[in-house]
């Protein structure tokens, strides 16, 4: 019976093509906007997980100032000073490691080729806090970072640029005029961070930054590694103690530092993202019911346009289900089919959207199954109300229908 | 028609009123009537004289307010809907005055319409339904539409369509109503034909006397009673009681 019904619902969709579409229309666009929202939404929230990941885990970024910005016209505070680095690691509990950080902007020449880079000053703090692997070389050894040598850890699009990805260490390149010889290569990390290249970078060690860069022994920039099993909370309150202490700022005034939880953060966007994501699925679903109302209203003028068919139907002797699962079968058939264009149709605007907006182009196997299971289910729920209507016309009077 | 003394259909004392009260209306008031089997009957009456309750009783589509009808030793009064419904896919044939094809519907597909019912192959489908379509007469216009085609063929596939699942009964109500009296004569001849090599038992309704005379039988209906029944077989002998 469920064969010959589908047979006979696909020959009754087929033949009234434009119909069919105008009857689906309401459901694919619903299924294409839930599922291009809801993938939208996990790409984005994926992206913002992906580049707060970049900035490692479990590390605060200390920093002079307030906020990421300058703020206000007074006077800049004052960076750090080497002392506040060991006094940190040596004083504050759940502190593993602690990486200062001295950076300038310098142009970079190897055999005739020039490239303008990051040079970024630090000690092997640095890599404890937040590892990155060589692709070849070495890091630098305790005597080399105490003496501040001029060695230097470069990153890949230095080596794409200036050596032709070629082998790099063991070359000499001048950085700002200062020879520096190249005894490593990061592994590249890729386009990530609040936009920027990570691999466009010169690690070395920061006593060679400061003698021959910045001229001075401040730290722009401190990274603490956090021991996991510590609250980032406490940890935090106590760096904050201690340098009020060391920075002289007592009582009530405001400090001029920043203490950057990556965690926290991540945190905090992903919750935003996710909360999001369910808002714009939520205003997405709502179309998707107004499609399947429209499934409804269509095969009721379906049902009243179709009256003198059932009745031939029914003295032909189809039994009632046979024409009730007829009209369902149609309705759910329909919003299947809707689905399945809503899907496809979702997958090219999530490809086009990512690819405008540079994010991650996902499937996401989840909300796909979800909206077709949907469109399944409109189908069905919005299908039996006319198809019970049309199963229970009687022959005689349908008939006579004009 | 193992009992040949058997009918094939019996009604006994039927009566169908419509509303309720004051505004009852008695359609039939109590019909008499034996049909047999191999017979082409002409229902004949003015409007309004039950001709077309008594066709929706026989063709199994409405109940009798009271009494019995049986077909084939079967109390069809006593059916439900759904078992009606079988009844007809097995047993009947519908012919209509306004063909009721389905439109957008190849004549095959149409006439392959009560197959699809039955449940049978695609391939027995398609070959009943072309042996149908030929007896027709209309073999080779079988992929055309309803529209495509002229009313004397589009009641030549409904005709097709009635009689592909070899039923005992074809029901025709007012076949001829829609179609000229060249067209007319051509279907009558063609019910006729169908009557005699296929033993199908015929029931016509009709206005026209002319179309009644390919009739073997006639039955006169008039406010709601058989008022008499021709019967050429045996002239001068009532079949109804």
């Amino acid at each position: 019976m469920f064969g010959t019904t589908f047979i006979l619902a696909i020959r009754s969709i087929l033949r009234h093509k434009l119909r069919s579409f105008l009857t689906t229309l309401g459901i694919i666009i619903g299924v294409a906007a839930v599922v291009t929202m809801v993938t939208l939404g996990k790409a984005t929230t994926a992206a913002v997980q992906q580049q707060i990941s970049a900035l490692g885990t479990n590390i605060l970024q200390i920093r002079p100032g307030q906020g990421f910005g300058r703020g206000g016209g007074g006077p800049r505070p004052p960076d750090f000073k080497a002392d506040d680095v060991t006094a940190i690691r040596d004083q504050v509990a759940g502190v593993t490691a602690v990486a200062p950080q001295a950076q300038t902007t310098a142009t970079v020449i190897y055999n005739g080729a020039n490239w303008s880079t990051t040079v970024n000053g630090t000690t092997n703090a640095y890599f404890q806090v937040q590892p990155w692997p060589l692709v070849e070389g070495r890091y630098w050894t305790w005597p080399e970072e105490q003496a501040g040598k001029a060695v230097c850890i470069i990153g890949t699009t230095i080596r794409t640029n200036l050596f032709r990805g070629g082998s790099a260490v063991g070359g000499r390149i001048r950085v700002n005029g200062i020879s520096c010889d190249v005894i490593g290569v990061l592994q590249t990390r890729g386009q990530a961070g609040f936009g920027g290249d990570q691999d466009d970078v010169i690690i070395m060690p920061i006593k060679q930054v400061q003698r021959r860069f910045t001229g001075n022994p401040d730290v722009r920039l401190m990274l603490v590694g956090t021991d996991p099993d510590y609250d980032s909370a406490q940890v935090q309150s106590s760096i904050t103690d201690l340098l009020r202490e060391r920075r002289n700022i007592t009582g009530g005034k405001d400090v001029d530092f920043n203490i950057f939880d990556t965690a926290q953060i991540s945190q905090a966007l992903t919750g935003t993202t996710t909360l999001l994501t369910q808002i714009v699925a939520a205003v997405a679903m709502i179309s998707l019911i107004v499609g399947g109302i429209g499934i409804m209203n269509i095969m009721l003028v379906s049902v009243t346009e179709r009256t003198r068919e059932i009745g031939i139907r029914l003295a032909i002797g189809a039994v009632a289900s046979e024409v009730l699962l007829q009209f369902l079968v149609e309705a759910v058939v329909l919003s299947m089919l809707g689905g399945v264009i809503g899907l496809l149709i979702a997958q090219f605007a999530v490809a086009l959207m990512s690819w405008l907006g540079s994010l991650p182009f996902l499937f996401d196997v989840q909300i796909n199954v979800i909206a077709f299971a949907i469109s399944a289910i409109i189908g069905v729920v919005f299908g039996y109300f006319p198809a019970r209507r049309a199963a229970s016309l009687n022959p005689i009077d349908a008939l006579r229908h004009e | 028609m193992a009992d040949s003394e058997a009918p094939l259909i019996r009604l006994r004392g039927v009566t169908k009123s419509y509303g309720e009260g004051a505004t009852q209306f008695q359609a039939l008031k109590g019909i008499d009537l034996d049909i047999q089997a191999g017979d082409f009957v002409a229902v004949m009456g003015p409007s309004g004289s039950g001709k077309s309750t008594t066709m929706n009783i026989l063709g199994c589509l409405d109940v009798p307010s009271s009494g019995e009808f049986l077909f084939k030793g079967v109390h069809v009064e006593k059916l439900e809907r759904d078992q009606r419904a079988l009844l007809r896919r097995k047993y009947l044939g519908f012919v209509f005055q306004g063909f009721n094809l389905l439109a957008r519907t190849s004549a095959l597909e149409n006439v392959e319409l009560p197959l699809l019912y039955r449940g049978d192959s695609k391939q027995l489908r398609r070959e009943t339904a072309m042996a149908a379509l030929d007896k027709v007469g209309l073999k080779q216009w079988w992929d055309h539409t309803p529209a495509e085609l002229s009313g004397g063929q589009q009641q030549r596939v409904a005709i097709a369509r009635a009689i592909v699942t070899s039923p005992d009964v074809l029901l025709a109500d007012e076949p001829t109503g829609n179609l000229d009296s060249e067209r007319s004569v051509e279907i009558m001849e063609l019910l006729t034909d169908l009557n005699k090599t296929s033993g199908i038992t015929v029931l016509m309704v009709t206005h026209e006397p002319d179309m009644a005379a390919f009739a073997h039988t006639i039955v006169h209906f008039k406010d709601g009673l058989v008022e008499r029944i021709e019967d050429k077989h045996r002239q001068g002998e009532a079949v109804g009681h």
